[in-house]
């Protein structure tokens, strides 16, 4: 006899995000995808999703959110005054490609 | 010289130069021999700036011959390739960055400068920091010491590597989630994740803003404190850096543990937990219950949710951050773009590798419209609740303590399949991160033949207490001495 529950759920993991969305996640983010890397990202963040899902378990109904790992830290701020040399040569020297101190791209506007 | 000079400890190499025992030109040669010899196997390395590390200590030498020099005066480190070297090929093990030199010094990389230190190169990682195995690197996996089958832990695997194998007395390191302290126990060497801001992160490439905290592994807790109390400090530069003064950590090490309350968390000792190494661990705490601490078991009941909220806060920065890489200003190009949302897709498909694009796709993911309130709000309200725990349980002990990894290292290859058994390799180590705190890793044993680490988790800005407790537990033991018969 067969353990149908557990064949299942080998057979038909669930499948939280579709091809579309895996597609669509990649062009938000600007990532040329392989189409056959495709289907490993929909099952790889389909778990990673499923196992987020644990955060449900917890009662979070009077709890603020936490952004900073230290309480009470302010943002410092500094006076507005110019403080850096132009350096824009030495900054530029690992750019793929420049002309006239500028950054080249393709053309944005026909 | 002798020929086992590389046995020395960072603090005995320190000393030996000012007593000029030997010098840092001498020093440098014999390590960038070890790391020579080392590389076909360990792979431990990116780069080894060799000529410069020879001009670094020969310089060294001449301001320890005219009675001056820093605290590290001569003595040779290793920096993870995350921080920034001015003039030297940057990649944070990714191919993104393969062309990229750095046009600046990181800060941690100016103070230990400062201090005297001699860089001898840059240190092989998990691409990008993401990893806890060390093989998501674009230039290979890097190997474990100990059996070069299995992997070094990350993904500071590289600095992990070269410390445990002698070549190098000290590195620079980054934990994010326990890229410190998880390949520190794989590796049977001691590493120290300070408090979030206690290091400057300029300089230090970004992956998760509100996590990431560079720190250093050494072979002892004594070393460490020396290595950190150079590169810790307020810095304008980092606006997360916090403005208190750095304690003398090597001063503090000897206070006696008399009275010291230290928690065990209960929570690390469950299923996913070697019985081996629970052993290990519980063998160590006998030896600081024996030094006068107190032990009691802790409960932190909301720890056990903090890997599934790290795999939302962690992704979700780390997509924002890697924004910056779009092929235009540095790094990664793709040949003959088309337009420009061509040249932006194609150098970022091409740049990254497949870990990389998961976490900013996860990332990406969780925080688009529509998803931000069920995941990423979530997710930073449940780490307010992981930071109460611990703040309740340093209410009632000085420290925390606990198995730094699951267990021992792994065979390279054996979790790559799967992205979430991989994960789950920090489930004890990601809790500090989240909330902030000093947290580090000492050697406390073997299993199978393979070392593994007791963690012990301090209250904020409280690494002084945990180098202390780690340093007395390592006048007890000689787990920190012992190191892999191939590179004796």
């Amino acid at each position: 006899m067969y353990d149908f529950a557990l064949f299942f759920s080998f057979a038909f993991r669930p499948m939280s995000l579709t091809r579309a969305q895996i597609e669509s996640i990649a062009h938000l983010a600007r990532l040329e995808l392989e189409p056959a890397e495709i289907p490993l990202y929909q099952e790889s963040l389909s778990r990673i999703i499923d196992l987020v899902g644990q955060l449900d378990r917890a009662d979070t109904a009077n709890v603020a959110p936490m952004a900073h790992p230290l309480p009470g830290l302010t943002q410092r701020l500094r006076p507005d005054a110019v403080t850096e040399q132009d350096a824009h040569e030495r900054y530029q020297a690992s750019a793929p490609q420049v002309a006239a101190g500028l950054y080249l791209v393709p053309k944005v506007i026909e | 010289m002798s020929e086992v000079i590389h046995r020395n400890s960072l603090t005995q190499l320190a000393a030996g130069l000012r007593a000029k025992k030997f010098s840092s030109v001498e020093l440098v040669r014999a390590y960038l021999e070890r790391i020579e010899a080392s590389q076909p196997v360990l792979n431990a390395f990116v780069s080894v700036t060799g000529s410069q590390a020879l001009a670094a200590a020969a310089a060294a030498d001449r301001d320890i011959a005219g009675g001056g020099g820093g605290p590290l005066a001569g003595v040779p480190i290793g920096h993870k390739d995350l921080f920034c070297t001015e003039g030297v090929r940057t990649t944070c093990g990714s191919r993104m960055l393969d062309n990229f030199v750095s046009p600046y010094d990181a800060t941690v990389v100016a103070k230990l400068k400062a201090a005297g230190a001699v860089t001898l190169g840059k240190l092989n990682m998990d691409e990008f920091a993401m990893g806890s195995s060390s093989e998501t690197s674009y230039y290979g996996p890097v190997r474990n010491p100990w059996s070069t089958d299995c992997v070094p832990g990350g993904s500071s695997g590289g600095s992990a590597a070269a410390v445990a194998a002698r070549l190098v007395p000290g590195a620079t390191a980054t934990d994010t989630g326990g890229s410190i302290r998880q390949p520190a126990a794989l590796c049977g060497i001691t590493g120290i994740k300070p408090t979030y801001g206690r290091v400057s992160r300029y300089g230090m490439i970004a992956f998760a803003s509100s996590l990431d905290q560079g720190g250093v592994l050494t072979t002892s807790a004594a070393d460490a404190a020396l290595m950190l109390r150079e590169m810790a400090g307020f810095d304008p530069n980092d606006s997360t850096s916090v403005d208190t003064p750095v304690p003398d950590y090597v001063a503090a090490l000897d206070a006696p543990l008399a009275g010291v309350r230290i928690g065990l968390i209960k929570e690390f000792l469950d299923e996913g937990l070697d019985r081996e190494n629970e052993r290990r661990i519980r063998e160590a705490l006998a030896v600081l219950e024996r030094l006068g601490a107190s032990l009691r078991e802790v409960s932190l009941p909301n720890l056990p949710l903090s890997v599934p909220a790290y795999y939302v806060v962690a992704p979700a920065e780390c997509s924002s951050n890697l924004a910056r890489y779009d092929g235009v200003r540095f790094g990664h190009r793709c040949k003959e773009p088309r337009d420009l949302q061509d040249l932006y897709r194609r150098s970022r498909g091409e740049g990254f590798g497949a870990e990389v694009k998961r976490r900013i796709m996860t990332g990406t993911y969780v925080l688009s419209a529509g998803y931000y309130d069920a995941y990423y709000l979530k997710a930073q309200r449940v780490r307010q609740l992981i930071a109460a725990d611990f703040k309740r349980a340093f209410g009632e002990v000085d420290a925390l303590v606990g198995p730094t990894s699951p267990t021992a290292a792994f065979r390279i290859g054996a979790k790559t399949a799967d992205p979430i058994t991989m994960y789950l390799n920090d489930i004890y180590t990601i809790g500090a991160n989240l909330a902030g705190l000093p947290a580090l890793s000492v050697p406390c044993g073997f299993v199978g033949g393979l070392p593994v680490g007791l963690q012990i988790v301090g209250t904020h800005f409280a690494e002084a207490r945990i180098l202390n407790i780690a340093h007395r537990y390592q006048l007890e033991t000689d787990w920190h001495l012992k190191s892999p018969e191939r590179f004796a």
